[in-house]
């Protein structure tokens, strides 16, 4: 075999040979070697042959690698050269044609087995209250929405009513501004126009360096509200820890029957005044702590050990922080609390609260305009705000937020859209989102 | 990762306490491995061929759970994906959600330059930095590859955030990928009846694709499964996006267990995830309900395990919202944030200028600090050492006190009576309480401003300089 061997003359050649085919050979297409009875080659025309074919494999390799295939790779791995084995699919068939069979499965959560407890606000006629209907909060086997367990009651929301006028962001105010001065009236706009499911009457007034309302005077204001709305309602104080206990105490005896929630026992006034105020008139304590997971176990364990507070009576407020002002904190704070609780710490299952109007703290969500003039623009404020109450509340509904107090109907209506459809309560027609990308929009 | 103990990380480590990678021992450096704060290339001995079987073992026994795949090229590069536990404060969520918005191939030229322009300029200024958005994702809706590759090249010329390529022919995808040659897009997407064609594309470009399967996790995971036998792990999973109802209750479960499925350890499905809150756009005709409803969307999703999305509203009520609530969820909740205690200048302040000071909480400092610099007030500014608590939560912690900010002022070689005319401390609102404290300590004239920074400026034009008594 001096002379150089052309492709073309490989099949002259092989014709009296032993060989059956070899067909189809042009260096433009597809080649396809088909080689039998190689027992009966001549061993040099045998060894010449492969050397040619080697060559050949060689040089359409280098094609197949100019064209980004990794062609080394196949040859390392059918000699078995080189450390990483291929997968032995790739030499023979690159191309797969069907896609592989595969089932998906995951497990459910294994370590969720206490149920978070159940705490029911309001009393109807029939158990010695005037309320239309009663909530219940709580009872969850998993986080919020999870398929593990379903939830066994929706999210509630309280709206937020004031014993006189305060300031407040410009967006939110327009809503109240007719019925500021009366909080009877205030309570049932939210009640009748805003879909409010219940009502926190904030008595804010009380407090010794705002006007010193007496708690006597604010217990009317108490009974008022009672009286304008049929939903059951939360009391606050006004956050002042000398003047709370009394107020509060005040309260809870006007509205004996109604199973309030008095809004709050805290670490910093005498807790023991308010909830021995919840437990004489049979009424349900927030349980308010600041961010600090160990101070709410401590808090709890007092109303339930030194207090005697019945579990079914309390509920948790971690403290709720403004987006971008620190709800990282109250979200994992929130979180780490709903999830000891589901794995059984009896001190921090119980359902949770969130002070979600404090979202409004938030300059994003009130300022006319950004103050800084290197920022786009923040856009106008009446959209910005609700926004921001409402996803301040949305992050801590999916951390487990059950009750949520709030301040603009907007931000009421769409988080309530959105945790009743988490929730599985929404019905909307089917939409097929198979070919979104051409939408028109 | 495949260990949790720096023990086990240790064991592969060269032992020698070299201190090339910053740490003293082998051991401390094993325990950043563990908690991700370095990585295992910080190692330099280890990279020695000696060590090479080693260095294998330990960077697959690190490997994050979901997958990293990379979109882009440059400095915009973006890494989305790994993850390696299901609630932030077990560890922290790694490589924050990425914010595609969208144009598509229909809109004018002029149009389109406009909102890529809008869309890659888009900032927000917060602790200290700027918060932007990431991507473009353009969208085919001509159904025409000329048409999609010339939009595509448009966008190219135009910006160097990283694009996704949006249509489910792979002609026109083909078009796209000829057009953004080098960018390394993102293909969106192979779906059921596309899918050989869309991943020939995607190793014949070597570009990551995205698989969409709408609720459907069989089908999802036959094609991952498919596409890595194929050759490429560049994987993302879009499970579908249903805007309402049960359909999008549904859609809430299918993020939750895929990254369940993959954090467990299915290698079949630990890829990084995306969300199409865009379809919020489907759903209300009124620009205003979409854009609402989309951010509640696109909400859901960067908590609950998006690590990309795809977004129409570029409304700054929308966008606001989105990036901060991205900042909230992967804020590293092991680092309080905080800045260095001490004496910092807003402008060039002299003798005449206001001294004031806030805590050493990032946010507050900042927010401080920015909103006297964008208001012209050139004064002497303190962070003093709270911890990183803010202001309200220090002084009722004891993290502030009169002592705490005397000692702070000094340590600075700060003199507040020979180094200024004025002999006055402006202090803010929320410690108005110290004042006594403050005036007894260091015989300053204590002046209590706003309970706001943002009403510094208004405070000022009333209260500066303060009156001579």
């Amino acid at each position: 075999m001096t002379k150089k061997m052309k492709l073309s003359q490989l099949s002259d050649m092989l014709q009296d040979l032993d060989v059956e085919s070899l067909e189809g050979v042009t260096i433009e297409g597809d080649i396809e070697l088909n080689i039998s009875g190689g027992g009966g080659l001549n061993p040099a025309l045998a060894y010449a042959l492969g050397n040619e074919i080697s060559q050949i494999s060689l040089h359409m390799a280098n094609i197949g690698r100019m064209l980004g295939f990794p062609a080394e790779q196949l040859f390392a791995s059918a000699f078995g050269l080189g450390e990483m084995p291929q997968p032995e699919t790739l030499p023979t068939s690159p191309k797969i044609q069907e896609l592989l069979a595969s089932k998906f499965e995951v497990a459910k959560i294994d370590n969720w087995n206490t149920p978070i407890q159940e705490v029911t606000l309001g009393a109807t006629s029939g158990d010695g209250g005037s309320r239309k209907n009663t909530i219940t909060l709580g009872g969850e086997n998993a986080l919020p929405y999870y398929f593990d367990s379903e939830m066994p009651h929706r999210n509630y929301f309280t709206m937020d009513v004031f014993d006189m006028p305060i300031g407040m962001a410009k967006s939110v105010k327009s809503n109240y501004e007719d019925v500021m001065s009366d909080p009877a009236e205030w309570a049932k706009k939210s009640v009748r126009e805003f879909n409010a499911d219940m009502i926190t009457i904030h008595l804010i007034s009380t407090d010794p360096l705002i006007h010193d309302t007496p708690a006597k005077e604010a217990a009317k204001v108490v009974e008022d509200v009672l009286q304008a709305v049929d939903v059951p309602i939360v009391i606050g104080g006004s956050g002042n820890p000398g003047k709370d206990p009394e107020v509060l105490e005040r309260a809870a005896e006007v509205a004996e029957g109604e199973r309030v929630l008095l809004a709050s026992a805290s670490l910093n006034l005498d807790y023991e005044r308010v909830a021995k105020a919840a437990v004489d008139h049979g009424h349900a304590v927030l349980s308010w702590t600041q961010l600090e997971i160990n101070a709410q176990k401590e808090l709890n364990r007092k109303l339930m050990k030194q207090c005697n507070v019945p579990r079914d009576s309390i509920l948790m407020d971690p403290t709720t922080a403004a987006l971008g002002y620190g709800l990282d904190y109250a979200y994992s704070n929130m979180e780490r609390i709903r999830l000891a609780g589901l794995m059984g710490d009896d001190e921090l299952s119980f359902p949770m609260s969130s002070g979600t109007t404090n979202a409004w703290g938030a300059r994003e969500a009130w300022m006319i305009s950004s103050p800084l003039n290197q920022d786009s623009d923040w856009g106008p404020r009446e959209y910005r705000g609700p926004i921001w109450e409402i996803v301040t509340g949305l992050s801590l509904a999916l951390a487990g937020n059950d009750l949520f107090m709030m301040m603009h109907p907007t931000s009421v209506q769409v988080l309530k859209e959105i945790t009743k459809t988490l929730y599985g309560s929404i019905e909307s027609e089917e939409m097929d989102i198979s070919n979104w990308i051409g939408a028109e929009v | 990762m495949k260990i949790n103990s720096p023990l086990e990380a240790y064991k592969f480590l060269p032992g020698t306490n070299c201190g090339e990678c910053g740490e003293q021992t082998c051991m401390a450096f094993a325990s950043h491995l563990i908690d991700r704060s370095h990585k295992l290339t910080d190692c330099t001995p280890i990279l020695e061929p000696k060590f090479k079987k080693k260095y294998e073992e330990l960077d697959a026994l690190l490997a994050p759970e979901i997958r990293e795949v990379l979109i882009g090229v440059g400095e915009k590069v973006a890494k989305i994906g790994g993850d390696d536990v299901l609630y932030r404060h077990k560890l922290t969520f790694f490589n924050q959600t990425q914010f595609a918005y969208d144009v598509w191939d229909t809109m004018d030229e002029k149009d389109l330059v406009e909102r890529v322009n809008y869309i890659q300029d888009y900032k927000k200024f917060y602790v200290g930095d700027f918060l932007a958005v990431d991507m473009v994702a353009v969208r085919c809706t001509s159904n025409d590859p000329a048409k999609f590759g010339a939009a595509v090249k448009k966008v190219v010329e135009t910006t160097d955030l990283p694009l996704i390529l949006c249509s489910f022919d792979p002609k026109v995808l083909k078009a796209g990928l000829e057009a953004s040659k080098g960018k390394n897009p993102l293909l969106y997407a192979a779906n059921k009846d596309n899918w050989k064609e869309v991943a020939e594309l995607a190793l014949e470009y070597d570009v990551p694709v995205t698989l969409f399967a709408p609720n459907d996790l069989d089908l999802l995971k036959s094609m991952a499964k498919t596409f890595a036998e194929m050759g490429t792990e560049k994987l993302i999973l879009d499970p579908g996006t249903f805007p309402s109802g049960k359909q999008l209750k549904q859609t809430f479960t299918n993020f939750i267990k895929v990254r369940r499925a993959g954090i467990d350890g299915d290698r079949d499905i630990a890829y990084p995830l995306m969300a199409v809150p865009f379809t919020a756009w489907m759903l209300h005709d009124d620009p205003v309900s979409a854009s609402y409803w989309e951010t509640v969307v696109a909400s859901v999703f960067t908590i609950k395990y998006g690590d990309i999305m795809i977004l129409h509203s570029t409304e700054a009520y929308a966008m606001l919202p989105e990036i901060h609530i991205r900042d909230t969820i992967y804020t590293d909740p092991r680092t309080p944030v905080m800045v260095e205690p001490g004496m910092y200048k807003v402008g060039e302040p002299n003798a005449d200028s206001p001294v004031l000071f806030t805590t050493n909480f990032a946010l507050t400092y900042y927010t401080v600090e920015s909103d006297l610099a964008s208001n012209k007030i050139e004064c002497f500014l303190w962070a003093i050492d709270t911890d990183g608590l803010g202001v309200e939560a220090a002084v009722a912690g004891g993290q502030l006190t009169a002592a705490k900010i005397k000692k702070g002022l000094e340590e600075s070689g700060f003199d507040l009576k020979n180094d200024t005319t004025h002999n006055a401390l402006v202090i803010p609102g929320l410690c108005a309480r110290l004042q006594g404290d403050i005036e007894d300590e260091m015989g300053a004239n204590v002046m209590v401003g706003p309970a706001d920074s943002g009403r510094l400026h208004g405070w000022m034009e009333k209260n500066w300089p303060p009156q001579k008594k």
